[in-house]
């Protein structure tokens, strides 16, 4: 076997034997340090898991694809709330006054329309100025994150509507209305990536951008797209969310780029790109947040889940990069 | 000698551009209103910005050789809080030494990993910035941290005291940029890390040991941040433990309106001194010009994008990018 | 009546700042031909490509397709018209499929953007058919070895009809019973009717399956002939022009102690079993084609590789050295093949890229003792003529001969027992290649150990007391100066002669 195939065989299946791996670890350690009598794999509490992983699930699918044609996102966390504040307060407008319960379609599109125009945003900042993804949306967190505080301060924004959250608490055929969401999203990523010009592109550019501008494809505005969707998803990550919740607290999403990241690195995706896959991610998703449940389950609190996370994404990358064994008589450069 | 052409007048922009923009900016300010380049308000503007600006020094050692360092900000949050605690525990005296100590070795930890595992900086510092906040928590049990007897102890001259009318930070900043300065511009070592940021490969061909020279860059970025976390400790003789949080962006942003390149190979500390004054001035301006405290974040968003975007283009010759 | 050409270059023209890269080049293929292009590096053939597929305009001249005169303005275009090009490097997307490598940019499309699988299989298979390969459609490249990857590099170049496919060095990693496959493609190619053209160094290659054969010297076409009529030495002839005027300072000097000694050292696939030994006031020169090894083994000298067998000694002494700070400190000194990749930071100035290695010696107290760089770079700028505003300019900005110039002063001012110069001239001028040719001769004379690697003739003949040939990671014959001759080197590193029937 080469080298690389290892480490690749290893990467795709890797993450579903992790979350085995966590789920028997917990099933067992909770036995003997839970607070609760409950057991771990509860068909309720993985319901739920599945429930909590939908707001950094949706997002992750759409960091994926941005990953994987050689750029990255830092300001997801940022437009996430952004169109959380567009979602909950457009629905105080007077001009919506009229509509009654339609308000909240009109909310929804409003906060998708906001997600999609900012991550636009950045992609067309990165085609036009050929300045680095990272820069772009580090400078995008940071003045996304001040709009979000130019609103309304430190105040949280608030506004609950019953109709949208019992549609939002609702469930259909035993799963949660989040949980479906993350489903199709997952499912519709997927599919642009395995199925469609656009996906098999991306990958083509992450992979050699020379080769896929060479060979004529466009690559600025493919790039534009990919930001765009990424928008588009952190929009309705937000409105998954705060349908149910009614109120967003302007410091709420930090530190969920690093989360996502986190997720899609997890689940194999190559953080230069050219390679990785909807499904690892799902699997890198669903893998932290088992974590975050467990360690909870076990007692642990939030300072040592963050310990944790953080350990264990550098220790995939330790990992991976002894998976990729030079051969003998390498350059050691 | 006649006329300059457009390359040549681009090129002096693109090397002094920013020092060019910051006096234009300084002086539009200072017509705007008066105050703004008082003593008082300047020493105020270099205080507030020391603790930013120690740590940019360091991470402009990073930036330089390469990489980045995204868990500055936590690690200055475990630096406060470690002080703060031992202050009490240890007296200040042992603390100091106790804190710096632990902060260096987490630097040590992200240098081997980024050095001789060869780990990408990104992802490392990312994850760093979470572990070392999970550390942060767990060390103070979640709480905020509070010198007891405020009065009692000489810990406040860092962050509080002023030596020769001067404001200690401010002293300590020029400090620690007067040596770093010597350090990365006229010693051997400050040689090694241009070199192996400008051209890793050519650094090894030329005998460089380039895993030990990352290495030490991030323990030089911890010494800072260790510095900074002191004075902030001492500054308010409490702390909540999450005050260094977000602080990893402000950093970057003023080693990037420096003009340090993130590719490695370029920048000075003089430029970050500079780039950390613009970042301090400007939010200290629109402050004064009534602006909402938040303005300065989308400020500044606006400025970083400009600002590597114009590096970029006086490189490559064109405004646009070529990209189709 | 004669066969119209596919393609047709007329008096090409292409000039660079002080270089008249093709001085009036024509050159024509006619369609089943496979058409030889051969001369030695520098000679202008890639140059000659580049202006056909259009990265390069021509200053004077034309490019005729039947009987039109065509204008490339790039590879899009250019395989657009019908031509097309098979590097030495592959640019392939390993992460993708065969087929979507293939039709990359132009995959077929169903409706809502959806990739339409079924016409891809089936043109790719097509194609793959076509080319008789082992793999099909739907495996990832990257996990095909090189030459199955060159297979779909070719195959991307079927996509369209092609009038003209040229190939650049294809045989370079391939083994011989890839090689035979590669030419049955290409005899395939021929039997449809597309025009050829074979860039290759290999004698026995060009031998076996071309037509005709031009050959270009310094920017000058030199003569197309029949390959049947013609034979390895009349090829040679046109390649080096009559007998070189080797004006080497033949001035004897003393030849030393062994400084460096190899036994049978291998590196893997690399080299294998290499022997030889040089000597204080000796130049011994590596000469062979890309791939024979030679770079390899100067990287295994100067610690960047770990060989798999075999010893080194220096002075006698055998040593194990693991890294370029090691070999530095031993006193060998590598003047790398890419200069601006290897040897050079561009972005910082001339002085401190010379100072580099030293750095840590020169110092005033704890700083750099920045006046006795400057000395440094004084001393060597005169002695080389290194022609710069001064020490602060980026070494970016030099040309070529002066940034290697800069190169070799930085490794000099180490006084090293044993200088490795790797390529000393590539890619420079006429003017700094004979001063870097003196310049390596007076090192011999002064007594320096000096291993020369070089893929010029001329260069390698006229600096070299003792040349040893190679190819294939083994060393075929090793000559001393005075009984080398063009030929019997050019067979040596061709593969044929020596003990070794290729």
């Amino acid at each position: 076997m080469q080298p690389g195939a290892l480490s690749s065989t290893l990467r795709k299946g890797a993450i579903w034997g992790f979350i085995v791996l966590e789920l028997i670890f917990f099933s067992i350690a909770g036995e003997y340090l839970s607070l609760s009598d409950k057991a771990f794999m509860d068909y309720d509490n993985m319901l739920l898991l599945l429930k909590q992983s939908a707001p950094i699930g949706i997002i992750a699918m759409g960091m994926t694809i941005v990953i994987v044609n050689g750029n990255i996102d830092l300001s997801v966390g940022a437009i996430f709330a952004i169109a959380a504040i567009v979602l909950l307060d457009s629905m105080t407008w007077p001009i919506f006054a009229g509509l009654g319960d339609w308000v909240i379609p009109v909310a929804w599109l409003l906060a998708l329309i906001a997600g999609t125009l900012l991550g636009a945003l950045n992609g067309l900042i990165v085609w036009k100025t050929g300045v680095d993804a990272f820069i772009v949306t580090l400078g995008a967190m940071l003045g996304y994150r001040g709009i979000v505080f130019m609103f309304n301060g430190e105040n949280p924004t608030s506004h609950l509507n019953w109709t949208l959250v019992d549609f939002a608490e609702a469930e259909f055929l035993g799963f949660a209305t989040a949980t479906w969401f993350l489903a199709a999203v997952t499912i519709a990523i997927w599919f642009l990536m395995t199925k469609t010009v656009h996906g098999r592109n991306a990958y083509a550019i992450g992979d050699n951008r020379e080769a896929a501008v060479n060979a004529g494809i466009r690559v600025g505005p493919h790039m534009m797209i990919n930001f765009a969707i990424i928008g588009f998803l952190a929009a309705l990550s937000a409105v998954v969310f705060y349908s149910e919740s009614g109120s967003v607290n302007p410091n709420d999403g930090q530190l969920y780029e690093l989360w996502v990241i986190t997720a899609v690195v997890l689940g194999g995706t190559k953080i230069t790109g050219g390679a990785g896959s909807v499904i690892g991610t799902l699997g890198g998703v669903i893998a932290i947040q088992l974590l975050r449940k467990g360690l909870g389950h076990i007692g642990a609190d939030t300072s040592t889940v963050n310990l944790v996370i953080g350990l264990i994404l550098i220790a995939v990358l330790i990992l991976d990069r002894q998976l990729n064994i030079k051969s003998k008589g390498a350059l050691k450069i | 000698m006649a006329t300059m052409t457009k390359q040549q007048i681009g090129s002096i922009f693109a090397k002094q551009g920013i020092l060019i923009a910051f006096a234009l900016f300084l002086i539009a300010f200072t017509f705007a209103n008066p105050k703004f380049l008082s003593i008082d308000n300047t020493f105020s503007v270099v205080r507030s910005s020391a603790i930013i600006g120690i740590m940019a020094l360091g991470v402009t050692f990073v930036v330089i050789s390469g990489n980045l360092d995204l868990s500055v900000g936590s690690m200055m949050s475990f630096s406060t809080i470690v002080v703060l605690d031992l202050h009490d525990k240890i007296g200040p005296f042992l603390a100091i030494p106790a804190m710096f100590a632990m902060t260096l070795a987490l630097g040590a930890f992200i240098g081997f990993l980024v050095g001789y595992m060869k780990l990408n900086s990104l992802i490392v510092t990312l994850g760093m910035l979470s572990a070392i906040h999970g550390l942060t928590l767990t060390y103070s049990g979640g709480q905020n941290m509070d010198i007891a007897d405020k009065e009692g102890t000489w810990f406040s001259v860092f962050g509080q005291g002023t030596a020769l009318g001067i404001p200690v930070p401010i002293l300590m900043f020029a400090a620690v940029a007067a040596l770093l300065g010597l350090l990365l511009g006229k010693t051997p070592f400050g040689r090694k890390v241009y070199a192996v940021g400008g051209n890793g490969t050519a650094a090894t061909f030329s005998g460089i040991k380039r895993a030990r020279t990352v290495f030490t860059c991030y323990i030089l970025s911890a010494a800072c941040v260790a510095t900074a976390g002191l004075i902030q400790a001492s500054r308010s003789m409490g702390s909540q433990n999450t005050v260094g949080q977000g602080l990893e962006l402000e950093v970057l942003a003023a080693v990037i309106l420096g003009g340090a390149s993130l590719m490695g190979g370029s920048g000075t500390i003089f430029k970050t001194v500079i780039g950390v004054l613009i970042l301090g001035f400007i939010q200290n301006g629109l402050l004064l010009m009534g602006l909402q405290f938040y303005v300065q974040y989308v400020v500044t968003w606006i400025i970083i994008i400009l600002a590597v975007w114009l590096d970029i283009a006086a490189k490559r010759g064109k405004l646009l990018s070529p990209i189709a | 009546m004669t066969t119209q050409p596919v393609l047709r270059l007329a008096d090409i023209v292409k000039t660079f700042p002080g270089v008249r890269a093709l001085d009036g080049v024509s050159f024509s293929v006619l369609p089943g031909e496979v058409h030889a292009l051969m001369g030695e590096n520098g000679a202008g053939k890639s140059t000659l490509m580049k202006v056909l597929g259009g990265i390069y305009q021509p200053d004077e001249g034309g490019i005729y397709m039947g009987d039109e005169q065509v204008v490339m303005n790039g590879p899009l275009e250019a395989k657009a018209k019908g031509i097309v090009f098979i590097h030495q490097e592959l640019s392939l997307a390993e992460e993708l499929s065969v087929a979507e490598n293939i039709y990359l940019g132009e995959l077929p499309r169903r409706s809502f953007g959806r990739v339409d699988w079924q016409t891809l299989a089936d043109k790719t298979d097509a194609i793959l058919k076509k080319l008789n390969v082992g793999f099909n459609a739907r495996t990832r490249v990257g996990d095909l070895s090189i030459a199955n990857q060159q297979m779909v590099e070719i195959a991307r170049a079927l996509t369209h009809e092609a009038k003209a496919v040229i190939f650049d060095e294809p045989t370079a990693s391939l083994t011989d019973a890839e090689k035979v496959v590669l030419f049955e493609v290409i005899a395939d190619l021929q039997a449809s009717g597309v025009g050829i053209i074979y860039i290759s160094h290999r004698m026995e290659e060009i031998f076996k399956i071309t037509d005709r054969i031009t050959v270009l010297r310094d920017g000058q076409y030199q003569g197309t002939v029949q390959t049947r009529e013609t034979d390895e030495e009349a090829i040679t002839q046109l390649m080096i022009g009559r007998k070189l005027d080797l004006s080497r300072a033949a001035v004897e000097h003393e030849i030393g102690d062994v400084a460096l000694e190899v036994r049978g050292l291998s590196c893997g696939k690399l080299y294998q079993d290499v022997s030889f030994e040089v000597r204080r006031g000796e130049v011994v020169g590596f000469y062979g084609l890309v791939g024979a090894g030679r770079t390899e083994i100067a990287e295994t000298l100067f610690g960047l590789r770990d060989p798999s067998a075999g010893k080194i000694l220096l002075d006698g002494q055998e040593v194990r050295i693991t890294s370029p700070a090691d070999a530095i400190e031993r006193g060998i000194s590598l003047v790398p093949e890419d200069r601006k990749g290897q040897g050079l930071i561009l972005g910082m100035n001339c002085r401190d890229n010379m100072t580099l290695p030293q750095v840590d010696d020169l110092k005033a107290g704890p700083f750099v003792a920045e006046g006795a760089e400057v000395a440094i770079f004084d001393q060597y700028r005169d002695r080389l003529d290194i022609r710069t505003p001064g020490w602060k300019q980026q070494a970016g900005n030099l040309s070529g001969g002066n940034q290697q110039k800069i190169v070799i002063g930085k490794w000099l001012s180490m006084h090293p027992n044993v200088l490795i110069v790797d390529e000393p001239t590539r890619g420079i001028d006429v003017g700094s290649k004979s001063e870097i040719h003196k310049l390596l001769r007076s090192l011999a004379a002064q007594g320096y150990a000096v291993m020369v690697i070089s893929s010029e003739m001329p260069e390698v003949l006229g600096v070299s007391d003792r040349i040893v040939a190679m190819y294939s990671g083994k060393i075929m014959r090793t000559f001393a100066a005075n009984e080398v001759t063009e030929d019997s080197l050019i067979q040596a590193i061709s593969g044929i002669g020596g003990d070794r029937a290729a």
